[in-house]
């Protein structure tokens, strides 16, 4: 049961890691993220069934965190938007010296 | 006033004073040093206000104001520079003949501060008057007022008048720190001091490249000298622990052997120094450039004070030089060689200034002698009467350049006021500097009953007692007496074609030849009576006794040698300890009074001879004369081609090895490895940047590919 769960686990997080590296709309990426993360919540809920109950709240710390994260996001994303009047990474390069 | 107080009182230290109180010593410093910080303030404001009328498109060098009076920044001067020089005088006098009074054995310290308390050293800064202090103090200031008096007269019309009187104040400060000093950092302050002072006076119209020139020469061949001084003070830290006087002379005949290494390197180094600033072989080629200052400054500082220096530093140092006898004999070769040679080159300069200025340098040639014999009073008698005669030789000098320049300026002639073909017949236009120059002539050359007959002659009469000892001294001998008559020749020449014959300066020109003014023409005056009767003080009873004392009946006395003797005592002790005394006669027989007349004829004999064959001689002015062409009087009037000669074994070598360390080793090797540095910073940094493209996505796929590297390295 066990191995099962964490393979899915790992099938979602490769293909929210995939998503964040090959795809170019920034609202994806983020939805990948998020897929990401709720990989690893998978994992610690699975995990959590033979190593004690730690696993089970980091995963509410986990969900609190991408809550936020979200919100955050979205804002910046908003923003970006507002700006270029358009949501294409390829189009956002200035993150460099 | 309690610190004002302080610095003039100061604190007695030790020694027994046998009596003498000084009164104020240090004030006799303080003067000169407020007179240089008043004429320096009152410089600064000229030099502003000239500033400030060049700005407005006016003449910077013009010093009266629109209603044609001097500026009190011109006029203050006048009275502050000779003034505080006088109060100095005063001082000093008074303290002198309160020493004359006392039995004074060992000197009078007056410790101020301690100015260097650095681990084992400790350096106060500490002022001594003793016997030898004193007479080079009555000398510096009074010479000293004296020439700042005549420079009022000289000086008044320069735009720079302040500064000068700034410059001038500040180098007595200077010399009398020098021999008022009580150990040798204290004196190597005042050593430096008159050396800046030196450069800043000969380079006093720095405009003209040339002058400016002479004060870089001037102050690089000295640094020579002053590295031989410092590395003599670091031998003697280093042995005694101590820099002063006092503890140094007392315990040198317990610490260092007779004739050691040690004492004679020190010795060495030291008359290294000497020879630096007392402008000897081979270091003396500055101070006839020196003479591009103005004249009463060659007078002060390149005649009669600073440049006998180097005599005051051995003599000072006597008992060093009494225990090492390698070194005394050194000194005593130098002194000869550059007397004779300094002399030769003389015989054919047309310059006023560079004949005295080689007769200086020939004259300081016979101090060094002296000292080097071990004669140090008789070094010191020849120092002091040098600077009355030589002194009035360069104030008059002065007092006819200035005539012969206001005479070609009045009809813009574009003649060299200083060269002596274009003068002659001055004797009719200005009588009294004729006369003056004519005394401190006959004392140069050693005539009686001037001053020069007694030091000189007493000098060359120790050098001849000492060829009992060694041939090196009959052979010197020979070259002292050689000097002394070529200095009779040469002066006699320098007399003629400048005050006698037919005037050469042109007819229109003549009519404005004058006197100089009285307050120029009264320090010649007192100076002339220094000249002749300065001899008297120190006169062997042989010759008292004799005709050339009036059979016992002038006012003579052997006074400078007692006076000095507690300075010397422990020199002598050594020397006749180890050598034992000097056989009263000269080499080749004869006593003071033979040979005394024997000098003072042969040098009238030489007199008369050189002015009779000038006298018959037609000069030409210098436009029509030229150079010597050929022989001997060609490489006379060239100095030996010495000049020439430091251009190419020492300055081009230098110039060149300085322009390889500038092209090759600067900018190729340092600059190259730096800039190469830089180089391959940048561009690691480039290859850096590609990586970062600003893309979310690489970066996100070099995070990942990141985590499965760390990760892989977890696995495997």
């Amino acid at each position: 049961m066990l191995v099962e769960a964490l393979i899915l686990s790992a099938i979602l997080f490769v293909v929210g890691m995939l998503g964040v590296l090959v795809r170019r709309n920034a609202i994806i990426i983020f939805l990948c993220v998020e897929l990401m993360l709720n990989a690893v919540n998978l994992s610690f809920v699975a995990l959590s069934r033979f190593m004690g109950i730690e696993g089970q709240i980091y995963v509410f710390f986990v969900m609190t965190v991408a809550a936020a994260e979200a919100a955050v996001g979205l804002a910046i994303i908003i923003a970006i938007f507002r700006h270029y009047e358009t949501v294409n990474v390829n189009n956002f390069n200035l993150l460099k010296w | 006033m309690i610190s004002l107080g302080f610095i003039a009182e100061g604190v007695a230290q030790g020694g027994a004073s046998g009596g003498y109180d000084p009164l104020l010593p240090g004030l006799i410093l303080l003067l000169p040093l407020l007179g240089f910080a008043a004429n320096g303030v009152l410089a600064l404001m000229a030099g502003s206000r000239a500033a400030d009328r060049i700005r407005g498109g006016g003449d910077g060098a013009a010093i009266a104001g629109p209603d044609g009076k001097k500026p009190f920044t011109h006029t203050l001067p006048t009275w502050i520079g000779p003034g505080v020089l006088l109060g100095a005088f005063i001082l000093v006098a008074i303290n002198f003949f309160r020493m004359l009074g006392v039995e004074l054995t060992e000197p009078v310290i007056r410790s101020y501060w301690s100015w260097m308390p650095t681990g084992t050293l400790s350096v106060d800064a500490a002022i001594q008057l003793d016997q030898l202090s004193m007479i080079m103090m009555m000398v510096i200031t009074g010479v000293g007022f004296l020439i700042h008096m005549f420079s009022v007269g000289y000086m008044k019309e320069d735009p720079g008048y302040p500064r000068y009187f700034a410059y001038l104040n500040l180098f007595v400060f200077f010399m009398l720190v020098l021999v008022m000093g009580a150990n040798f950092p204290v004196m190597f302050v005042g050593w430096e001091g008159v050396g800046l002072c030196s450069y800043l006076l000969i380079g006093f119209w720095f405009q003209d490249r040339e002058k400016a020139d002479a004060g870089k020469k001037a102050f690089i061949v000295n640094r020579v000298g002053d590295f031989g001084l410092l590395m003599a003070m670091f031998i003697l830290f280093a042995t005694f622990g101590t820099l002063d006087y006092g503890a140094i002379f007392q315990q040198a005949p317990e610490l260092f052997v007779y004739g050691g290494a040690a004492v004679t390197a020190v010795t060495l180094f030291l008359l290294l120094g000497a020879v630096g600033k007392s402008a000897q072989i081979p270091l003396y080629v500055w101070l006839p450039d020196a003479m591009a200052g103005p004249t009463p400054v060659s007078a002060l500082i390149h005649a009669a004070t600073m440049v006998t220096a180097g005599v005051y530093l051995v003599a000072r140092s006597s008992v060093l030089f009494a225990m090492a006898p390698a070194s005394a004999a050194a000194v005593a070769t130098i002194g000869a060689l550059t007397a004779l040679f300094a002399a030769t080159i003389a015989l054919k300069q047309y310059d006023i200034k560079k004949v005295l200025a080689y007769s200086t340098v020939s004259q300081l040639g016979f101090m060094f002698m002296g000292v080097g014999v071990g004669a140090y009073a008789a070094g010191v008698f020849h120092l002091m009467t040098h600077a009355f005669f030589k002194a009035l030789l360069f104030l008059g000098a002065g007092a006819v350049i200035h005539s012969m320049h206001h005479a070609l300026h009045s009809t813009h002639k574009d003649w060299d006021a200083q060269d002596m073909r274009n003068m002659g017949g001055l004797k009719r236009f200005m009588p009294a500097t004729w006369i003056t120059m004519w005394i401190a002539t006959l004392a140069i050359a050693g005539i009686w009953p001037f001053a020069g007959f007694f030091s000189k002659d007493e000098i060359i009469w120790y050098v001849g007692t000492a060829g009992a000892f060694s041939g090196l001294y009959v052979v010197l001998w020979g070259m002292a007496l050689a000097a002394a008559v070529l200095t009779a020749f040469y002066m006699t020449r320098m007399m003629v074609m400048t005050f006698h014959g037919p005037n050469r300066t042109g007819e229109d020109e003549a009519k404005h030849l004058h006197e100089a003014p009285l307050n120029m023409t009264i320090p010649l005056g007192v100076l002339a009576v220094l000249s002749v009767f300065g001899g008297w003080i120190n006169v062997p009873g042989s010759v008292r006794e004799s005709f050339f004392g009036g059979f016992g009946l002038l006012p003579m006395s052997a006074w400078l040698d007692s006076w000095l003797a507690p300075v010397t005592a422990g020199a002598d002790a050594i020397r006749m300890a180890e050598l034992g005394a000097y056989a009263d006669v000269s080499p080749v027989g004869g006593g003071h009074v033979v040979w005394g007349a024997i000098a003072t004829t042969m040098a009238l004999v030489v007199v008369i001879l050189t002015a009779r064959h000038f006298l018959a001689r037609e000069v030409q002015p210098a436009h029509i004369d030229g150079e010597p062409e050929s022989g001997i009087g060609k490489v006379l009037y060239n100095k030996w081609y010495v000049d020439e000669f430091y251009d190419r074994i020492i300055v081009r070598p230098i110039l060149a090895t300085s322009r390889f360390c500038w092209r090759v080793i600067d900018r190729v090797v340092i600059d190259g490895t730096v800039n190469a540095v830089g180089a391959v910073s940048k561009g690691v940094g480039w290859f850096g940047s590609l990586f970062q493209t600003g893309q979310i996505n690489t970066y996100a796929f070099i995070i990942a590919l990141s985590a499965l590297v760390v990760l892989g390295a977890f696995i495997f």
